[in-house]
């Protein structure tokens, strides 16, 4: 099937995720889409599989125009789509998941079901028990099943978001295999990715994103060279800064090991010291966010050994982090940062009012007046804090810090801000840094990585890079060590 | 912008009295009953005489002592299902000082009241207890414990507080006069739990308003992990949360038992655990809103028996008017974010 996007334009907000993308993608090919994370992937995806409706634009498959309003009406169409983490049922059975979304009169025909997933699962080579339950199996596992579940919907695109993500290697040559093997049949794929040594092996074309615009688009062979060029904006001049003036150090880690369900860290040791900033690289997912919150006491290392500015840390609640002066701030700045729903006086007043059961609001009020002030907060004290926007939302957090912080962590301190509130935020992380504060964050900009870091680690396929000198490397050679690389 | 908002909500409640009232005249005249008469027999029968107006503040006090707890509870995102049988814990507990403990008046009543508090309390913080620690949810916690305090409150009529001349559904003996609420001359009111019931819900007006802990509450349930980021112990609050309304809900069941029944009965606590479930619904949680929403409740309450004197129709009816409210304020405010998320 070929499909056709035409001029798709998504907004959110402020934001154009989507900035009337056009590309075609021939049937029976493999044809990677890559980008950094914000370029626009993921919604462009969301729209083709129904998820999501773009503001203008249009689809057409094999030619005719359609509308896609939902994944069922998409799946309908012949678009299918596996997501990067599985959107299964875990309690329920492979065989009942297989047997999910499909149509055809109200009795469940569990044992033709049964011969059909047999049947599919032995033509692919995948080892799929119908009637194991689906949370006890592996992340590659459930892909399998979700690629046979659309297959047998009778699908003749299927979109794979960041598929190799979580999954062994021999799953992976696998998965490889049969989407070759797809394509030979006819099937259309689009891969997903932003590890570009897999597109270079798989696709015979690939469409780069970059802000919400088509930045390029390649054929089969190309190199690794020709994406990140396409995938990173050029470098801006570097405007000099003062050189760190290193303390004790703040975070030490020794040996530890930080381990989620999808993705794991090994062997971490690195010391971040009072008044370094550390910048923390890599595409989404590659780690940077698991070592954040160990740092930060939220994910407890499996592993070795974590000290706080000279404390001992190593499974200590998350309260003992807080005491030693450490802050986190993470992306998701309404889903962990702030209360949806509370004022910006109410929050004050939550955190720091000094004692007593009793608030004394105009007390309050008059410190969030202040803050407004200082921090140039668009909004009053009893604004609410979901109505500001994310720019101020951000100077909100970062206003309500303690004083004193030994360890700041910040995830994408910049992102969704534009240019001016971004140069506000770090001149004031640049302020903390003087005062003697670590200062750790992660970040897809490879400008704003270069230009604030002392250090830079880089994280790749689960591992940590050796930390690199800001000022001896360049935007570019930081480029290819996000694409996996080695220095 | 304010004042916008607080127009368009008394349009919305307008809307909602109106199609209760239009719902209960269709099941009337269903009924074969003159709708006209009958509203008014169940709003002006609470007030024919000083004694009726004795039995609103009797109705009242524990609907304004649940509701109250029942504030702090869903202040914290809590459905706290659990108030019936606190209450009856509370009711429990005061049998015992009651029935146990040899006193004179002076003591008695505030140890009935204490106990209650306790009582209830302790049977609140059992459900927290099994939500914070035994990730079983506060709905499923509160409704199990429920059937489990009423098993219980059977028991003890029927085992250990039997009376000598056999157990009976009547409950258990009446308690000593000492353990008697003194009432109001002239009718089957008491002060001290009216004065009871008031400094509840002025207190939990106060705390939810002004104070820390309040706040800390409400941002537990608003958005209980970024609390839990804030360095919030948000286990503990949850747990003193459940406590503190469990505590409230025990001292309506005690008052239940020394002012109004002076005897522990079966299902002492009368359904007024889940119709202040109500009461709080239709306040919009908000408690300068509860007092007026219970007296009306109460009104109903008291208004509804002459229904069934006067007109042979089931007194039930009160119950249907009061929930069929609940109901239709519930649908049209949930019908009006939704226009105005469209015009968004």
């Amino acid at each position: 099937m070929k499909i056709e996007l035409r001029d798709i334009t998504k907004r959110f907000g402020p934001v154009v995720a989507n900035d009337g993308i056009s590309v075609t993608i021939e049937g029976g090919t493999i044809h990677g889409l890559l980008g950094e994370n914000g370029a626009g992937k993921t919604t462009l995806m969301k729209i083709l599989s129904g998820y999501q409706s773009c503001d203008a634009g249009s689809i057409f498959l094999d030619g005719r125009a359609v509308r896609l309003r939902s994944p069922a009406e998409a799946i309908t169409a012949g678009i299918g789509m596996l997501h990067q983490d599985p959107l299964d049922i875990p309690q329920l059975s492979v065989l009942d998941n297989f047997m999910l979304g499909r149509e055809g009169g109200w009795r469940l025909r569990r044992e033709a079901a049964r011969a059909t997933l047999r049947e599919l699962c032995a033509r692919f080579g995948f080892a799929l028990d119908p009637d194991a339950i689906v949370g006890a199996l592996t992340v590659g596992e459930r892909q399998q099943l979700e690629l046979v579940r659309l297959l047998s919907l009778g699908i003749r695109a299927i979109i794979l978001d960041e598929p190799t993500t979580g999954i062994s290697a021999p799953q992976k040559a696998l998965l490889f295999e049969t989407l070759q093997r797809l394509a030979g049949e006819g099937l259309t794929v689009v891969f997903v990715s932003h590890k570009l040594d897999e597109v270079g092996q798989l696709c015979s074309r690939a469409t780069v994103l970059r802000r919400g615009r088509v930045a390029g688009e390649v054929r089969a062979p190309f190199t690794a060279d020709e994406l990140v060029t396409l995938m990173f904006d050029q470098c801006l001049e570097r405007s000099p800064r003062e050189p760190a003036c290193l303390g004790a150090p703040a975070v030490e880690l020794r040996d530890a090991s930080i381990c989620t369900y999808r993705i794991a860290l090994h062997d971490v040791s690195i010391s971040v010291c009072a008044g370094e900033v550390l910048g923390l690289a890599g595409l989404e997912g590659s780690g940077q966010s698991l070592f954040l919150q160990a740092c930060a006491g939220i994910l407890p290392i499996a592993s070795g050994a974590i000290t706080v500015a000279g404390r001992e840390m190593t499974r200590q609640p998350y309260r003992r982090y807080l005491e030693a002066g450490v802050a986190f701030v993470p992306a998701a700045r309404l889903e962990e940062g702030l209360v949806s729903g509370l004022t910006v006086r109410e929050h004050v007043a939550l955190l720091g009012d000094g004692g007593g059961p009793f608030i004394r609001w105009p007390h309050a009020d008059a410190l969030a007046a202040d803050m407004i002030r200082t921090y140039n907060i668009v909004g009053t004290p009893h604004t609410a804090v979901h109505e500001l926007s994310g720019g101020n939302q951000q100077r909100a957090l970062l206003a309500l810090l303690p004083e004193r912080l030994n360890l700041l962590l910040m995830e994408h301190p910049t992102r969704g801000l534009d240019i001016e509130s971004a140069d506000w935020v770090w001149s004031r992380l640049l302020q903390r840094r003087e005062q003697g504060t670590a200062i750790i964050f992660t970040s897809t900009d490879l400008d704003e990585l270069v230009e604030n870091s002392d250090r830079i680690v880089v994280f790749s396929g689960g591992a940590m890079s050796q930390p690199v000198n800001a000022c001896d490397i360049t935007c570019e050679e930081l480029g290819h060590l996000i694409g996996g690389r080695r220095p | 912008m304010k004042a916008h908002l607080a127009g368009r909500r008394a349009l919305l409640a307008l809307v909602a009295i109106a199609l209760t009232f239009v719902s209960s005249t269709i099941i009337l005249l269903l009924a074969g009953a003159n709708p006209l008469e009958a509203f008014g027999h169940l709003l002006t029968g609470a007030f024919e005489s000083p004694r009726k107006l004795g039995d609103v503040a009797v109705a009242a006090v524990p609907l304004l002592l649940c509701s109250a707890g029942m504030l702090v509870t869903f202040a914290a995102g809590l459905w706290n299902i659990g108030v019936e049988g606190q209450m009856v814990a509370g009711a429990v507990a005061a049998t015992w000082a009651a029935l146990a403990v040899p006193a004179p008046a002076g003591v008695m009543i505030p140890l009935t009241i204490v106990a209650g508090l306790a009582g209830g309390a302790l049977w609140g913080l059992l459900a927290g207890v099994l939500k914070t620690y035994g990730h079983v949810h506060e709905i499923f916690a509160g409704l199990g414990l429920n059937f489990v305090s009423m098993a219980l409150t059977n028991y003890l009529i029927f085992g250990p507080w039997k009376p000598p001349d056999g157990a009976t559904m009547s409950g258990t003996d009446p308690f000593p006069e000492a353990a008697w609420m003194p009432v109001i001359t002239g009718t089957r009111a008491s002060a001290i739990p009216l004065l009871l019931a008031v400094v509840a819900i002025a207190a939990v007006y106060v705390m939810l308003r002004d104070t820390r802990w309040g706040l800390t509450l409400k941002a537990i349930g608003l958005n209980g992990q970024a609390a839990r980021r804030m360095g919030i112990n948000d286990r503990l609050h949850v747990l003193v949360a459940f406590a503190v309304c469990g505590g409230l809900a025990g001292l309506a069941g005690a008052v239940q038992a020394t002012a109004v029944y002076h005897r522990l009965i079966p299902g002492i606590s009368g359904g007024y655990g889940y119709l202040s479930q109500l009461v709080v619904l239709l306040s919009g949680l908000r408690a300068a809103w509860v007092p007026l929403v219970v007296f009306f409740f109460s009104v109903v309450q008291v208004g509804s028996p002459r229904l069934e004197l006067r007109m042979q129709v089931d007194s039930s009816l009160g119950g249907v008017l009061q929930a069929s409210l609940v109901l239709f304020f519930l649908l049209v405010n949930g019908l009006g974010r939704r226009l105005e998320r469209r015009r968004e």
